[in-house]
């Protein structure tokens, strides 16, 4: 092991932790100007978490240890999770630890501690998030494996470092495959990240929302934890689509310091652009009721078996 | 795959495109949609064949390339559009099966489909043998656009789709049917078009609807599928 590669691996871990935030403000940013409002600080995420921090946390009577432990769980889980995704380098020595299948159980781990947190407290609210959860997961969780099977396959490996080298060092091809895996890919970052087709992040309406739901009875550094969670979820979930999708600019396992600084501003830029994306999608789109969220993820389902049935007869 | 080139490759990309466009005409709930996507679909086909046309020097796919363009992506949703104005049914009612329920079906068919094209590949010569498990599919994602359908308009459409699946069977296993039997095939498609749109008027003057179900009752029933319609439409 080198010593560049234990660099990268603490850079990546340090950088998704700092910049989750700022990429989600930067979402924030370029929707209120997408929708003619003036828009909040780039740095009001790090305020919110910030101020959390500092308050007391108020827990409910009925609260038992999963509870408290939940947020601790889920936020560590996140970090892990962003520890295996190769987003400035491939080289990265916790990798050998954890295939791109035992990242997808990652996320799922996180989501049941989330949900069982959730219904800990009993309340309406909370059993009702965790279910749609619940729901929304085990139908988006079979697409983004199979999404990660098409790229497994093109590259003969389940390990996301050695995909995203393969993709990025290979001679360019059209891949309808991969194509449809990604079209499938953003779907299932939408839902899982409670975006808008499916749940909208900037309400409290009751009806509606999911992610929200299960964190109503979170308060203080708890609250401040799943926030911070949530931010590196989708900050994780950009940095699986760069390196199955767009891995090019990132350092390989013969990368120099030089490839390694290098990756950090194209790395950036990926981030831009998709925010910018993902804000406009947003922005275009309506929330659909809950009862088609299972047709939304379907049609997520169908890309990447599509992807992974025209791979294998076509070979591309 | 590094090793293919270019034009195959796009060729491979529109195989895939078609097998898509044959997803989303399966799980489409409006017409209008419905027909544009039955031009998209024309569209990839004409790509596709002027691409093999292209890379092989087969004069007469050139030819089957310009009655494409004439046919299935000017004439054909030009006139479908007109009915549907002139008709005014503009959705078509819920599918038999829910949408999600007709996508798996549809990838289970899609997975037999493939299968059922292997041993065909594996005998082809062609340079896009590969591609005969996808006309395949689309073919019988047509069929399944016809059977769970209710309404004549999309039903049409669905009948459409399954001939340029078929089309482009024949361009990938042998490059292209006989000029002969292609224009006897346009032929067939155009005159069973017209006729058609005919027959909806027919129909609907008939049953004040284009519920092809009302058409399963004998004419005893039919005064009361008559009534049931005008008060399901109005």
């Amino acid at each position: 092991m080198r010593t560049l590669d234990l660099i990268t691996q603490v850079l990546e871990i340090i950088a998704a932790l700092a910049v989750a935030p700022l990429f989600v403000g930067w979402i924030n940013q370029c929707r209120a100007w997408l929708q003619n409002r003036r828009a909040p600080s780039l740095w009001l995420p790090y305020r919110g978490i910030r101020k959390l921090f500092h308050k007391d946390a108020v827990i409910a009577e009925r609260a038992s240890g999963l509870f408290r432990i939940a947020p601790y769980i889920v936020f560590s889980a996140m970090v892990l999770a962003a520890a295996i995704i190769p987003s400035m380098g491939t080289a990265l020595p916790f990798t050998t630890a954890a295939d791109a299948i035992a990242l997808v159980g990652l996320l799922a781990t996180a989501r049941v501690f989330q949900s069982l947190a959730a219904m800990d407290i009993g309340t309406a609210f909370g059993t009702l998030g965790a279910r749609r959860e619940m729901m929304v997961g085990f139908l988006a969780e079979p697409a983004l494996l199979i999404v990660i099977f098409v790229a497994s396959i093109i590259s003969a490996t389940t390990a996301l470092p050695a995909i995203t080298e393969n993709l990025a060092t290979q001679h360019l091809a059209l891949y309808p495959s991969l194509a449809f895996s990604a079209i499938a890919f953003t779907l299932v970052l939408l839902a899982e990240n409670a975006r808008i087709p499916i749940d909208n992040p900037s309400t409290h309406l009751e009806l509606t929302m999911i992610h929200e739901a299960m964190l109503l009875e979170y308060s203080a550094r708890h609250l401040a934890l799943m926030e911070w969670a949530a931010a590196l979820k989708l900050f994780n979930y950009a940095c699986i689509g760069f390196a199955l999708f767009v891995p090019w600019g990132i350092s390989t396992s013969e990368g120099t310091p030089l490839t390694l600084l290098a990756s950090i501003p194209l790395l950036a830029g990926k981030l831009l652009i998709v925010g910018a994306g993902l804000a406009l999608v947003e922005t275009v789109s309506a929330k659909l009721r809950v009862f088609r969220a299972p047709e939304f993820l379907a049609t997520a389902f169908l890309f990447a078996v599509l992807g992974l049935l025209v791979h294998l007869l076509l070979g591309a | 795959m590094t090793g293919l080139p270019f034009d195959l490759q796009l060729l491979n990309l529109c195989a895939a495109l078609l097998l898509l466009v044959s997803f989303a005409m399966l799980t489409q709930r409006r017409i209008v949609n419905l027909v544009n996507l039955l031009a998209f679909q024309g569209t990839l086909l004409l790509v596709a064949t002027l691409l093999l046309a292209w890379r092989t020097g087969q004069r007469h796919l050139y030819l089957s390339a310009v009655l494409t363009l004439a046919l299935k992506v000017t004439f054909l949703p030009w006139m479908l559009h007109r009915l549907i104005r002139r008709l005014e049914v503009y959705w078509d009612t819920e599918p038999l099966l829910n949408i999600s329920g007709t996508m798996l079906v549809g990838l289970l068919v899609v997975v037999f489909a493939f299968g059922l094209a292997q041993p065909i590949s594996a005998l082809a010569s062609t340079a896009t043998r590969s591609s005969i498990g996808i006309a395949i599919a689309v073919v019988l994602l047509s069929f399944i656009t016809m059977i769970t359908r209710r309404k004549a308009m999309s039903q049409v459409v669905g009948f459409l789709s399954m001939e340029n699946g078929l089309f482009f069977g024949a361009m990938s296993a042998t490059y292209g049917m006989p000029m002969i039997v292609e224009f006897g095939v346009a032929l067939d498609v155009l005159v069973a078009v017209i006729v058609l749109g005919i027959f909806f008027f027919q129909i609907r003057e008939q049953f004040d609807s284009l519920d092809l179900h009302h058409l399963e009752s004998l004419k005893e029933g039919a005064t009361v599928a008559q009534a049931d319609s005008i008060v399901e439409d109005s």
